[in-house]
């Protein structure tokens, strides 16, 4: 189609088809995406609120919400949150846990690959809030896990008050690791067996093959795989909100909750459109880092 | 150069997945869904027109006192060319607040009357959210002979001086007690606490003589939003006579010595460990724990809550419990060392408003006239365990005849009410950090600096005081 239109109308015709095409779905990003993006940019330089007299009159108000933001201590302990977040249930839990399943899963029978593969995507398939609600009953105070200590005779412990990151921690590895697995096992599945096979032959430990076949073969796919689930946990939020909400005190704060609080229990949007950038900046440089990573 | 273009589209598509959270930060672009059937009126054949009212349904549905009433008095309502339309928002509390700021905001999603906190009325009014009422009300009698108390009227006077919605209840708040646990603990049944440590003596003594019962609730974290702040830090701060704000100077006081003996009550209940366990105060349920299974399950000695939780307890509430009004005694939160007045409480209460961007502004007011006259009023508070806020029903034999009532109405002889300032949910929010952290383990020293950081940069330094 397009070589025949190259042929009729010449090369000049051709290069405004492309646009043509183009259009609703750069339509639907400028109105979408960029609209939007420009738009919280905007009101981060505003008292932007949803009630009180700031809500009546927008006024610009320059570097403030920037300048109150880097003073707010809770910041700081909401980006620590985050990063510890992140890397327990995103960096060490999904990734490795959904690489070590897909590994273990290799090669083996149909039906143990089905049975372990459909446990694993039971949590992945379940809607966030039903997860967050399943594991705020497990890890409950008269939750299924007090019952089972209590059962061999252990004291109950209070976990979502004692250990509250180490709560929505697991609960975010148990959610989100089949995906990781997926991943991985499409990967692991294209390292060609007649490679491993010549490995043996030569005599090569199976950590051997692992390290120098395998993981350079599934390079790519790490990297790729960690930055989705990277930017998928550093928006979490549902989950961590039914859980803790936040707490107890700011224990479990991470910057969505607190941009939520700011925004919506403060009423003060103009500080949550610039905690929002914030953590759209840290998105950045954290793909930049494992960008930056897989050159190497 | 490949990977310079793998590596742009990688963080193109970071930036799209981050970005799908700020969805919701849209501002006034995205009005959020309001569960308000805004405009169906419109489409209709006749004149008919159909008044919106929009109000809190705390998850029990159409069995919730105010929907019952609300369908009851509009089935009954004289004029058959409005049709009353209950649109009820299912949220928690603080959530409400956010989304009928949302849906005041533009003419498609406001309703025709809302019934509005008197804490957050002041903030919605200086949003312009809401309509003045002075005109019409000048020409209601009901407001100008004195059916109304006329100290409630100041709860719904924004700090411009103009009203801005009805009152159609109020609360008082003070100690309510378990007396079977009180007589096993060898306390007075009758009891009449002098000063906090008379308060404290009592927990202390449940403590030692009844280990399986909780001595002291009062709601402490975050979680349970304005409840913390009202039923506990502010019954505190003001039993030391200071107040949160100071009307003839215009400032907030964001240090002193009132603040620190009332964090320092809320560190005394927790370092004794005479208060619930924290994993259960901290939880936005707590309101709910204590007042519909610890208290009436005996469990719970004292509680520092506000008149209505009896409201649980008749045939028709979320808990029912016919022996309360033998069982539960409710005493007055006495001031930090008995001090004048004695004792001390906070009034609050919901009004019924009509929002700027109503269309039916006209039906709406003849609505609440007829809505919250002595008859209809009484009902609601009678039904949902408030008390009135009108003088007539107060006298009411109907009325007076409920247990507590009385004696949670003549408190308001003393009744204060919170800072009619729009700053106020803000400070609130500000408050129960602050009471959460000093729970706990935060020294009271340390979470009042952290308060006066944190209230000063959002009222101003020139509104702001250290005394």
């Amino acid at each position: 189609m397009s070589s025949l239109s190259v042929d009729m109308y010449g090369k000049s015709r051709k290069s405004y088809t492309w646009l043509f095409f183009l259009l609703p779905s750069i339509a639907i990003m400028l109105l979408f995406f960029i609209y939007p993006i420009l738009l919280t940019f905007f009101y981060s330089f505003t008292n932007l609120a949803l009630t009180g007299e700031a809500a009546k009159e927008l006024k610009f108000i320059g570097f403030d919400n920037y300048t109150r933001m880097f003073q707010d201590p809770t910041v700081r302990i909401s980006i620590w949150n985050t990063l510890i977040f992140l890397i327990g249930s995103a960096v060490i839990g999904q990734q490795v846990l959904g690489f070590l399943i897909a590994l273990l899963m290799k090669q083996r029978n149909k039906t143990f690959r089905r049975v372990i593969g459909t446990i694993v995507l039971a949590g992945w398939v379940t809607p966030e809030i039903v997860c967050a609600l399943c594991l705020y009953s497990f890890f409950g105070d008269d939750g299924t896990l007090n019952a089972i200590i209590g059962f061999f005779g252990f004291s109950e412990v209070t976990w979502l008050f004692t250990v509250p990151m180490l709560t929505i921690i697991l609960a975010n590895i148990w959610h989100g690791t089949a995906f990781s697995m997926l991943v991985f096992q499409a990967a692991l599945d294209d390292v060609p067996t007649e490679i491993e096979e010549a490995a043996v032959v030569d005599g090569a430990s199976k950590w051997k093959i692992f390290t120098r076949i395998i993981l350079p073969y599934i390079k790519g796919t790490i990297t790729t795989n960690m930055m989705l689930v990277t930017l998928q946990t550093l928006g979490v939020f549902g989950l961590i909100y039914a859980m803790t909400g936040g707490g107890p005190g700011n224990s479990t704060t991470t910057l969505p909750i607190f941009m939520y609080n700011q925004a919506f229990v403060n009423y003060q949007l103009g500080y949550g459109t610039a905690i929002s950038l914030l953590l759209l900046l840290i998105g950045i440089v954290l793909s930049l880092l494992y960008i930056r990573s897989m050159k190497e | 150069m490949k990977s310079g273009k793998r590596g742009l589209s990688l963080v193109l598509m970071s930036v799209l997945s981050v970005s799908l959270l700020f969805g919701c930060s849209g501002g006034k672009n995205s009005p959020a869904e309001t569960g308000s059937p805004g405009k169906k009126a419109e489409g209709g054949q006749t004149a008919k027109k159909t008044v919106n009212v929009t109000f809190r349904d705390d998850g029990v549905g159409e069995n919730g006192a105010f929907y019952k009433w609300l369908k009851e008095v509009a089935a009954s309502y004289p004029d058959k060319n409005v049709e009353i339309k209950p649109a009820p928002i299912q949220a928690s509390e603080g959530d409400y607040f956010a989304k009928i700021a949302l849906a005041l905001k533009s003419k498609d999603t406001a309703p025709d009357i809302v019934t509005e906190d008197t804490f957050i009325l002041n903030s919605d009014a200086s949003a312009g959210f809401l309509e003045p009422l002075d005109d019409r009300l000048a020409k209601w009698e009901d407001w100008t002979n004195g059916s109304f108390i006329e100290a409630m009227k100041k709860g719904v006077t924004a700090s411009d001086g103009k009203v801005y919605g009805v009152p159609y209840n109020t609360d008082s708040r003070g100690l309510w007690y378990n007396k079977q646990i009180f007589k096993q603990a060898g306390l007075p049944e009758d009891w009449q606490p002098k000063t906090w440590e008379d308060v404290l003596n009592a927990a202390r003594t449940i403590k030692e003589k009844a280990p399986d019962v909780v001595p002291i609730w009062m709601n402490m974290g975050k979680a349970t939003g304005e409840a913390t702040s009202m039923q506990t830090y502010e019954m505190l701060l003001y039993g030391t006579g200071e107040r949160l704000y100071d009307d003839a100077t215009g400032k907030w006081t964001v240090k002193s010595q009132g603040i620190l003996d009332a964090l320092g009550f809320v560190e005394t209940v927790n370092k004794e460990k005479l208060g619930p366990p924290l994993s259960k105060v901290l939880n936005g349920q707590a309101g709910n724990t204590a007042s519909r299974e610890y208290l009436p399950k005996g469990k719970l000695a004292i509680s520092l809550d506000g008149s209505w939780i009896s409201g649980n307890y008749l045939d028709t509430g979320a808990a029912p419990w016919p022996e309360y009004k033998d069982v539960l005694g409710f005493a007055p939160m006495p001031t930090s060392k008995g001090q004048e007045p004695g004792s001390i409480t906070l009034a609050g209460g919901w009004a019924l408003s009509i929002p700027s961007n109503s269309k039916n502004k006209d039906e709406a007011w003849a609505f609440i006239q007829y809505a919250l006259g002595k008859e209809n009023t009484q009902k609601l508070v009678i039904a949902s365990g408030n008390i009135t806020v009108r003088a007539d029903v107060a006298k009411d034999p109907g009325y007076t005849k409920m247990p507590f009532n009385e004696i949670a109405t003549e408190y308001l002889k003393n009744a204060e009410f919170r800072p009619a300032q729009d700053k106020y949910p803000e400070v609130s929010t500000q408050i129960q950090t602050m009471v959460e952290s000093v729970a706990t383990g935060t020294a009271p020293a340390d979470a009042m600096n952290k308060y006066a950081q944190d209230v000063t940069r959002i009222v101003g330094a020139d509104h702001a005081v250290e005394k």
